[in-house]
């Protein structure tokens, strides 16, 4: 089954734009939020997380904290 | 058994894989991220061959170079130890250890801390050390920035227009910032400046909710949701034990990026090199590899 895969992210936070690009190159379909532009999705995240810092990555209910390329590659598995 | 290892990757680190890749010297990158400080610059406008090119973006080109060489590079390690035994450089990380002829230590440096109460715990529940990266998640919040030089200014300006108020929290007496940043923080009438003021506790419950500061000898709590440290920045040089250093921690090197310790050189913003800047970086992490070159057909 297809994992559900959210990314909460800024446009300026440098690992944001890894992990997206990160995903990208393994073919992942994901959802992009800009917590910047969007008050709620910025306290979603930090109800999920329990942190304010990005990325924050959603797979399938797993919460993945900044740029954390083995256990999202784990989580993936890819 | 590699013939060089390189710890960081970096402008200095990934230039000197350059160098070392096109000399066919066997190399190991080991480091924590990929473009170190640069990758958290916001525009680069002194880097030749751009006039204007963002903190990512070059860090991507640099990547997508010593992608061409099949470097090996080993991200999210940190080095914790690194000697000279047996005529062999020896360096331990957390996920192994490697054996090389020679070093190039490009670790860079990090942020200071303030050393607080408070501070480790509410790390990124409040706390951080990037405006650029985190600023957008305290829209309509009170923040402080504490510091009083260029980056502290350049974080307060950025913060100013998003937040609803910024405090600047300043252990001296006056800003130690360019001209043109102190002008530029006076248009902002949601900045209130704190000087002779310093941190002593960031407090809160799940995440931070205030300061408190001492200001000309008594303390106060001011309510803020974020707290941005914007001190300076201190070299990655702990792990290098019996690595000369001088009084700042930078590795202290010889005009050949040589340090004290036979076949281990450094290279960028870890050593004493005079300016600290992403073009001198790369070209001091150039000279590095050559040097190491150079050691290695000697050797």
């Amino acid at each position: 089954m297809e994992k559900k895969v959210k990314i909460y992210s800024t446009p300026t936070c440098p690992y944001c734009i890894r992990a997206k690009q990160f995903l990208k190159d393994n073919q992942v379909i994901f959802e992009d939020v800009d917590v910047s532009m969007n008050q709620a999705a910025a306290d979603e995240m930090i109800g999920k997380s329990g942190q304010m810092g990005v990325p924050v990555l959603d797979i399938n209910g797993e919460i993945i904290v900044g740029f954390d390329k083995e256990r999202i590659q784990q989580t993936l598995g890819i | 058994m590699y013939d060089l290892i390189i710890i960081g990757a970096g402008p200095a680190g990934i230039t000197a894989a350059i160098y070392a890749a096109r000399k066919k010297i066997n190399t190991l990158i080991v480091t924590k991220d990929i473009g170190g400080q640069a990758a958290w610059s916001g525009d680069i406008e002194n880097y030749t061959g751009y006039q204007f090119i963002s903190g990512p973006e070059l860090v991507g080109k640099f990547q997508e170079h010593i992608s061409k060489y099949g470097v090996e590079l080993k991200e999210n390690i940190e080095a914790e130890e690194l000697k000279r035994i047996n005529n062999l450089v020896w360096v331990k990380t957390k996920k192994g250890e490697y054996e090389a002829e020679t070093a190039i230590i490009a670790s860079g440096k990090k942020s200071k801390e303030l050393g607080v109460p408070g501070e480790k715990e509410f790390k990124n529940k409040g706390v951080t050390y990037c405006a650029t990266c985190d600023g957008p998640l305290f829209a309509e919040k009170e923040v402080a920035v504490i510091g009083g030089g260029n980056s502290a200014l350049d974080a307060a300006l950025q913060l100013a227009r998003i937040a609803k108020h910024a405090y600047i929290i300043n252990i001296a007496s006056d800003f130690s910032a360019d001209a043109v940043m102190r002008e530029k923080i006076k248009n902002y009438k949601n900045i209130t400046i704190m000087n002779n003021s310093r941190v002593i506790a960031i407090l809160g419950d799940k995440m931070v909710n205030s300061i408190k500061i001492s200001s000309a000898g008594t303390e106060k709590l001011i309510s803020v949701r974020g707290v941005f440290v914007e001190i300076g920045l201190t070299p990655n040089s702990e792990f290098a034990k019996g690595v000369e250093k001088n009084r700042l921690n930078e590795i202290k090197i010889n005009s050949y990026n040589q340090t004290n310790i036979p076949g281990v050189f450094a290279a960028g913003d870890v050593t004493d090199v005079p300016e600290k800047q992403i073009i001198i970086a790369a070209g001091e992490g150039a000279k590095a590899a050559l040097s190491a070159s150079g050691f290695l057909n000697l050797h």
